[in-house]
């Protein structure tokens, strides 16, 4: 079947203003919903990127998240020489006992303070961590109050860059190092000194978690198992990588809102793209009599203007993804109502998203084009042409 | 102008079939802006109601998930503008599954009524919760969503708190902007939880005695335990809730940016429709000419043509705004500011002339070309 494509992409050249005033439309729409999209993949890349495969997490039984686990120190001992948890070179098991709480800092887009993880641990918690490295300083020393803050917080919370002090607890706290831990949601907290926090806190027996290194993958569900079994700890074991799986969650509610924008605002998008088809196939009347004459079908008539109001839609996404692209890497935070502290992370303009950008669009090119296209195949040759 | 009504109106309806889909395009993106406009209105704009205006919520100053402890009970009482002072306990925990969310709070009776006024109850009622250790009161819209009954029991696994509550429903009040609580006793839960626990609360609610003393009261209370170890945050009942929000990240800049990018959009489809409709007719233009319309006349037509169907689907947007937001107060309200949203008159006609503006400022240059198109090439003019 022949179609003539070029005469409706000529077209579109010919009508430049129209063309780009609804490519623009279907454009914004489509970065709005890019935008939403990029915010939760960044997320989940920071997500996906926390939690070592090899690592377990203990929370007292029944708790969500660390904040609001209760861990007893004496847990901490009988579970410690467990069968299952690997050991360093000096024979230590590789379980760290850890406090996370937080506190809350000033910064200039949070003037009335957001909080920040707060994670005291001991030399065996960072010794676990080998994706985290201190980018500028050095790591606190055990019985001091010093602080090491991430990344992200040194950048979001300029009273914490290196060299700052800040004060909670009992008194004041130095800022001694800025870590960097790759993608993972370790750069949006801070570290410091298990016992000094606990002092601090009042909660010299009662702190959160304990990290855990299983020997090897397959002791892993087994060694979980038993931690979960064992009447006698009452904890709930889960692999590291699970637990920060499990808070995606927080980016739920923005996620749901997104979407739902972007879908209404794609109706409304696809009326305005139909208008211009409508507009396009009645101002070329005459030129579809004369297609018909030439003796170009019925469907061919419907196709190649089907393929225009397609092409339209194609032009708007790749302006919709060229609008957004300028977000990708922008760092922000967003909070957890689970865990009432902020995670920060980067948005993430992948082509993947761009694809669905595009497909998106393309979606909203044949909603609002099939219509006009069926009125221009279906009209008569005389009448058309006399249209002139 | 409006000698030229009549035929603004018929020319808008010249072609049926555009202006409707510009209309329901100018709608739809005119709803969605409202429901953001209203939302906006609801966080950042308006006044607390006048009773929520009087309480004030004390917390730790370090995070709303670390306790402050009782003992601050009483020096809290004791600050000029302080009427009453209760503790009181966020117990989160599961009701049958993790999906039932609604807040449940453990309070003390007596200054529960005191403090919380715009909470209506049946007097007897009031007295069984006092009266009944293990009582609790819900909300109306509680009754509504799981069929509580007066004498029902039901239990609350902790989370939280290591220890699970049963509860008999002794009460139920009305409130129509939190109706979605359940409130049961501090002294019950104190009990159950270790001895540990049991000298520290999540926070306190105060009752101011006049909106104006808030200020003041929030600096004298966080001025009492500035240098203890549990260091307080004293604000208004309204920026608390607030900061709740202010998690999801950054709001206003979200709100503001779609509105935008919305704004944006409605332009364009009005200007494109214009730009449309005026192509069609620049002969007709030319027609109009010789007859003697000016070329501001015929500017001001062409204008209050678009304006005209920006205001249809202003009203149509608007009418569709009203029905959304009322939809979304229907919503297991989890954040509180959203259950007293609704379409203020104002907000209304905010948004029905911004749709009216954009749909006047997009026209102006399709109308601007035809209008001072000379005579001779408008009748000459062949598409």
């Amino acid at each position: 079947m022949a179609v003539p494509f070029s005469y409706n992409l000529r077209n579109l050249r010919e009508r430049k203003t129209n063309t780009i005033m609804t490519a623009l439309g279907l454009a914004l729409t489509v970065a709005v919903l890019l935008s939403v999209l990029a915010l939760v993949e960044g997320l989940r890349a920071t997500f996906r990127a926390s939690g070592d495969p090899a690592h377990i997490l203990v929370l007292r039984k029944g708790a969500a998240t660390e904040l609001i686990s209760n861990l007893d120190r004496s847990t901490y001992n009988d579970l410690k020489f467990k069968a299952g948890i690997a050991r360093d070179d000096s024979g230590m098991p590789e379980a760290s006992l850890e406090l996370v709480t937080i506190v809350n800092l000033e910064s200039p887009e949070h003037p009335e303070g957001m909080n920040v993880n707060l994670r005291g641990l001991g030399p065996m918690g960072l010794r676990m961590r080998s994706g985290v490295t201190v980018e500028r300083g050095r790591w606190f020393r055990q019985g001091y109050r010093e602080i090491v803050v991430g990344r992200s917080v040194a950048a979001r919370y300029p009273q914490v860059g290196l060299g700052g002090k800040v004060h909670f607890g009992r008194g004041d706290w130095q800022v001694v190092g800025v870590m960097s831990a790759g993608q993972s949601a370790t750069n949006s907290e801070i570290f410091c000194d298990l016992n000094q926090l606990a002092a601090d806190w009042n909660r010299e027996e009662l702190l959160s978690s304990v990290l855990i290194r299983s020997t090897d993958p397959l002791t892993k569900s087994a060694l979980i198992h038993d931690l979960n079994d064992d009447q006698r700890l009452n904890v709930d074991a889960v692999e590291e990588t699970e637990y920060y799986e499990r808070q995606t969650t927080s980016s739920a509610p923005v996620r749901f809102v997104g979407m739902f924008v972007a879908l209404i605002m794609s109706v409304g998008s696809s009326f305005a793209a139909m208008n211009t088809m409508y507009a396009a196939v009645s101002r070329r009347s005459g030129e579809i009599g004369t297609l018909r004459v030439l003796g170009f079908s019925r469907s061919a008539i419907l196709v190649s203007f089907l393929a225009e109001s397609l092409a339209l839609a194609v032009m708007g996404g790749l302006i919709g993804c060229i609008l957004v692209l300028p977000l990708n890497n922008v760092t922000s935070g967003i909070g957890s109502f689970t865990t009432f502290s902020e995670t920060t992370f980067q948005f993430r303009v992948t082509p993947a998203i761009m694809g669905v950008g595009i497909l998106f669009a393309l979606l909203m090119g044949a909603l609002g084009g099939i219509l006009p296209a069926g009125n221009a195949a279906r009209r008569q040759i005389l009448e058309a042409l006399r249209a002139i | 102008m409006f000698r030229y009504l009549p035929f603004i109106l018929k020319s808008s309806m010249r072609s049926r079939r555009r202006s409707l889909l510009t209309v329901a395009s100018a709608a739809i993106s005119l709803c969605l802006l409202g429901t953001l406009m209203a939302i906006y209105h609801a966080f950042y704009v308006e006044d607390a109601p006048p009773q929520q205006a009087l309480r004030v919520i004390t917390r730790n100053r370090v995070s709303p998930a670390i306790s402050v402890p009782i003992s601050y009970r009483d020096r809290i009482q004791q600050v000029r503008g302080v009427v009453d002072v209760m503790p009181f306990q966020y117990f989160g925990g599961i009701y049958k599954e993790p999906r039932n969310v609604f807040a449940r709070y453990a309070v003390e009776p007596e200054h529960l009524w005191k403090v919380r006024s715009d909470l209506a109850v049946p007097e007897d009622q009031k007295r069984a919760f006092q009266r009944e250790k293990r009582g609790c009161v819900v909300g109306r819209g509680l009754v509504r969503r799981y069929g509580f009954q007066i004498g029902d029991r039901l239990t609350l696994k902790g989370d939280i708190f290591p220890v699970n509550v049963d509860l008999v429903v002794v009460g139920i009040y009305d409130n129509p902007s939190a109706a979605d609580v359940l409130y049961f006793r501090l002294d019950y839960l104190i009990d159950l939880v270790p001895e540990r626990r049991r000298n520290k609360v999540f926070a306190f609610e105060l009752l101011a005695d006049s909106a104006d003393a808030v200020p003041r009261i929030c600096r004298d209370v966080d001025e009492l335990f500035r240098n203890s170890t549990a260091a307080t945050k004293t604000e208004a009942e309204r920026a608390f809730e607030l900061g709740f929000v202010s998690l999801l990240g950054n709001v206003k800049g979200f709100l503001v940016s779609i509105s935008l990018a919305l704004t944006f959009t409605l332009l364009l489809v009005t200007a494109n429709t214009t730009a449309i409709s005026v192509r069609e007719r620049v002969r007709e233009v030319g027609v109009l000419k010789v007859l003697g319309f000016t070329t501001p006349a015929i500017l001001g037509i062409i204008v209050s043509e678009s304006a005209f169907l920006t205001l249809l689907g202003g009203i149509l947007g608007c009418s569709f705004a009203w029905l959304l937001i009322s939809l979304i107060r229907k919503l297991p309200a989890v954040i509180v500011p959203l259950a007293g949203l609704r379409l203020d008159p104002v907000v209304g006609m905010l948004l029905i002339l911004i749709g009216v503006l954009v749909g006047m400022a997009s026209a102006l240059v399709p109308a601007w070309g035809a209008a001072r198109t000379p005579i001779l090439r408008a009748l000459r003019f062949t598409d």
